[in-house]
């Protein structure tokens, strides 16, 4: 079986339209992030969030008009559909304990009236551990991005191939972001570690494609840079849409049907298959093929045209 | 024996060995929640087991600060930090729950996870009480009255927790200002005869006035004596009994008090009574803690979780599984056997290390199985592209491993790098992700290129093959 043949599509001449066209994402990911922010959820922003189930059904308005009568200001809520489970979110001051849940819920559950909840799940973050969770997702995120530049580049004796991997990653990590910013959905820890399985898919295909490109350096020493490269990419084809189309069935199910704790990171990791595989054709090749072409590496630099390529294969 | 035969046995043994340690978990995990419960209060918990995180089984997680600001100028924070690990511990093993994580995180933070545990209050009550016992002699002398008065005439004279300047410029010497259970005030005497750590023992005993559960208490049998003697000496006055700087009860000493015990009156639920009787027995931490995080997940959330999760990934891997055999016949069916000996290698592993599966923790399986098929994808579409040259098979299967051989190793060692910084800097669900991910990518570059690539070669080398259907 074969989903496609040999494909001559002429990823490195259309260049600037997939620039343009990951300019527009990562840009509009920018301007949204710029203007609408992201929403972060308890673990970085420090507060209380508790998810009840009513016994019997319950609306939303009726809910929050039971919260504020409860005396808790600035509460969200958010209700899960086909449920009857309620999250309610509530902000803490600096001087926060975790003491103050139980009141609160109580309170809640007095306002409530008859229609008794059970408690799913009480999550409460002081604001330092908020600020310091915070700090040590960042850390975790830049070592881990430094340590991947540091090994492409050395694996590749150049460090353009680890910045191009990693503006690869940088690109898909924004988009992502500017989804949750535009969709307005909570970033929590969860969702740090699907932004960092998205950036593991997208340096896994990256390299794919850079070890292929390598490869054909080496082969054909006398071809353009930009025929090597279109060359590898299309090669590798067949193998990025098998691979990248598995992935993208398997974090869909996830998504259609992994139940409401893992909702948000599945939608990020269905998002993030797409961008990564992209932006491994479109932006890390590409950006590699422009390094050498400026830096006029000998035995690198595009050659005339017309020039017979080398010889094929070993 | 020949260079195949000893391949053979070593995947063979590793196989055997894997699920050896898996034998548990699956037995484990097969029974029902009561049979486990019986289990664990015998500790007849096995040894090798994958542990479920508390967002799959429900279990309270609490991060807790010791005021350091609190703490005894004398002591050594080091020492503090310890004794508070100790005395909680020793509070949640009375409390009853089975593999409690009581561990130090930072400067002075400790963490503690209960799982199973899903009534956050009591759980709290238990860990984060100070429970600092004390007994102190009520001061009714004329300048104590003269002194409550002019100190009940400011109004409130605590800010907090503590004493406000006004009011303590009021309080004699040699005495001390109290809160009670309700609105009073109390002075006692700066010297504190007896405290918690005087006593041997503490029990919830019922018939106390209107039937309320009381604490019975019992000193250790020579500060019994002292007891009897100090009572004996202070007859007719009040003995203050203050748990954490408030006054329970003021009872006055009737006579001198034989035999070294007594009980705390305070309107306690059952609930209250037994958590208090316990952070009594386990003793008073060397400074109050102040819980600053707290995620506490019910039961049916973690099994709503569980099952979602254990669905889907069973619908998703069923997918890969078919996908592999229908796309690249026999050769996706070798490729999966490796998936699946993947799969089994890390839960076997990770029932060795006692590792703990989390939400997070799925996902770092998401992402090695994925790269578990991008190996073997790699590795066939290089093989199909030697077959298009018109290589002979065996050549063909050989250079297919050699060439794909860079790109797996490259991309599987930079996750690994990746997933190294993950679990040193990064926290709770970060490191589930970080640990699964590690250990499956090395156990994926075992199987998928290693087991892989013996079976086409005893295939291969025990028959004329014509065609390899890939």
């Amino acid at each position: 079986m074969q989903f496609i043949g040999k494909t001559t599509i002429d990823f490195v001449g259309n260049r600037w339209k997939l620039f343009l066209l990951s300019g527009f994402l990562v840009g509009g990911s920018i301007v949204s992030l710029a203007t609408r922010g992201l929403v972060f959820g308890i673990d970085f922003t420090g507060g209380t969030v508790v998810q009840v189930t009513f016994e019997k059904p319950m609306n939303l308005g009726d809910l929050r008009k039971a919260v504020e009568e409860s005396g808790i200001p600035d509460a969200s809520l958010q209700s899960f559909p086909k449920t009857n489970t309620f999250s309610i979110r509530m902000k803490s001051g600096e001087e926060a304990s975790a003491a103050d849940i139980e009141v609160q819920v109580a309170a809640i559950q007095k306002a409530v009236g008859e229609n008794k909840f059970r408690i799913e799940s009480q999550e409460f973050v002081g604001p330092a551990v908020g600020k310091h969770l915070y700090r040590q997702a960042l850390w975790a995120i830049v070592l881990s991005l430094l340590g991947i530049i540091v090994y492409i580049a050395f694996r590749f004796e150049n460090p353009i191939w680890g910045v191009a991997g990693v503006v690869a990653i940088g690109h898909d990590v924004l988009a992502t972001l500017g989804l949750f910013s535009v969709t307005g959905c909570e970033v929590d820890l969860l969702i740090v570690s699907a932004l960092l399985t998205i950036a593991g898919y997208s340096i896994n295909d990256t390299i794919v494609i850079f070890d292929r490109m390598r490869e054909l350096m080496k082969l054909y020493r006398h071809e353009p840079l930009d025929a090597t490269i279109n060359r590898a990419v299309n090669e590798t084809l067949s193998r990025t849409i098998i691979t990248n189309g598995t992935v993208f069935t398997v974090v869909l199910i996830l998504f259609l049907l992994g139940g409401k704790v893992i909702h948000n990171f599945a939608m990020a990791m269905v998002f993030g298959a797409v961008v990564g595989t992209y932006s491994t054709i479109a932006i890390a090749s590409p950006m590699v093929f422009e390094w050498y072409v400026r830096m006029k590496r000998p035995g690198s630099s595009p050659q005339p045209a017309g020039r017979p390529a080398g010889k094929a294969r070993r | 024996m020949t260079k195949l035969q000893m391949k053979w046995g070593g995947v063979g043994l590793l196989s055997v060995l894997a699920l050896f340690l898996l034998y548990p978990s699956i037995n484990w995990y097969s029974m029902d929640a009561a049979e486990r419960e019986k289990l664990e209060t015998f500790k007849m918990r096995p040894k090798f087991l994958v542990n479920l995180g508390l967002d799959l089984k429900g279990g309270s997680h609490l991060l807790m600060e010791l005021d350091i600001a609190k703490l005894d100028p004398k002591a050594d924070i080091q020492d503090a930090m310890a004794r508070a690990i100790e005395i909680i511990r020793n509070r949640v093993d009375q409390f009853g729950v089975s593999e409690p994580l009581i561990a130090r995180q930072g400067k002075r933070w400790i963490v503690v996870q209960l799982p199973g545990i899903s009534n956050a209050a009591a759980a709290k009550d238990i860990v984060g009480k100070t429970a600092l016992l004390e007994f102190r002699i009520v001061q009714t002398g004329e300048k104590a009255q003269e002194a409550l008065g002019k100190i009940a005439e400011l109004g409130n004279p605590f800010v907090g927790e503590s004493v406000s300047t006004s009011a303590a410029k009021l309080v004699p010497q040699g005495m001390e200002l109290f809160r009670g259970k309700e609105s009073q005030i109390y002075l006692l005497s700066s010297t504190v005869p007896f405290t918690g750590a005087d006593l041997e023992t503490a029990r919830v005993e019922t018939g106390g006035n209107y039937g309320l559960p009381v604490v019975a208490f019992k000193f250790k049998p020579e500060k019994g004596n002292e007891f009897a003697s100090f009572t004996g000496a202070n007859v007719q006055k009040n003995m203050a009994i203050v748990l954490d700087r408030v006054v329970f009860s003021a009872p006055v000493i009737k006579q001198r008090i034989t035999g070294g015990s007594g009980i705390i009156e305070g309107e306690f639920t059952m609930q209250d009574a037994h958590a208090l009787s316990i952070v009594l027995r386990a003793g008073a931490l060397p400074a109050p803690v102040k819980i600053i995080e707290e995620r506490t997940i019910g039961p049916s959330l973690g099994e709503d979780s569980i099952k979602a999760g254990l669905m889907a990934t069973a619908i998703a891997g069923l997918f890969i599984f078919v996908f592999m055999i229908v796309y690249y016949k026999g050769s996706g069916f070798i490729a999966d056997i490796a998936l699946v000996l993947n799969l089994v290698f890390l839960m076997a592993g990770m029932a060795y290390f006692g590792a703990t599966l989390t939400l997070p923790g799925i996902a770092g399986i998401i992402l090695t199985i994925g790269m578990a098929v991008d190996a073997n994808v790699l590795i066939l579409e290089r093989i199909k592209e030697e077959l298009a040259l018109g290589k002979p098979i065996r050549l063909a299967v050989d250079a297919g491993y050699e060439k794909a051989l860079s790109a797996i190793i490259d991309s599987n060692l930079t996750t690994v790098f990746t997933a190294i910084f993950l679990f040193q800097f990064g926290t709770g669900p970060i490191k589930g992700f970080a640990v699964t991910l590690m250990m499956g990518l090395m156990i994926s570059m075992f199987t998928a290129i290693f087991v892989t690539k013996l079976i086409y070669h005893t295939y291969l080398a025990s028959r004329d093959v014509a065609e390899l259907s890939i």
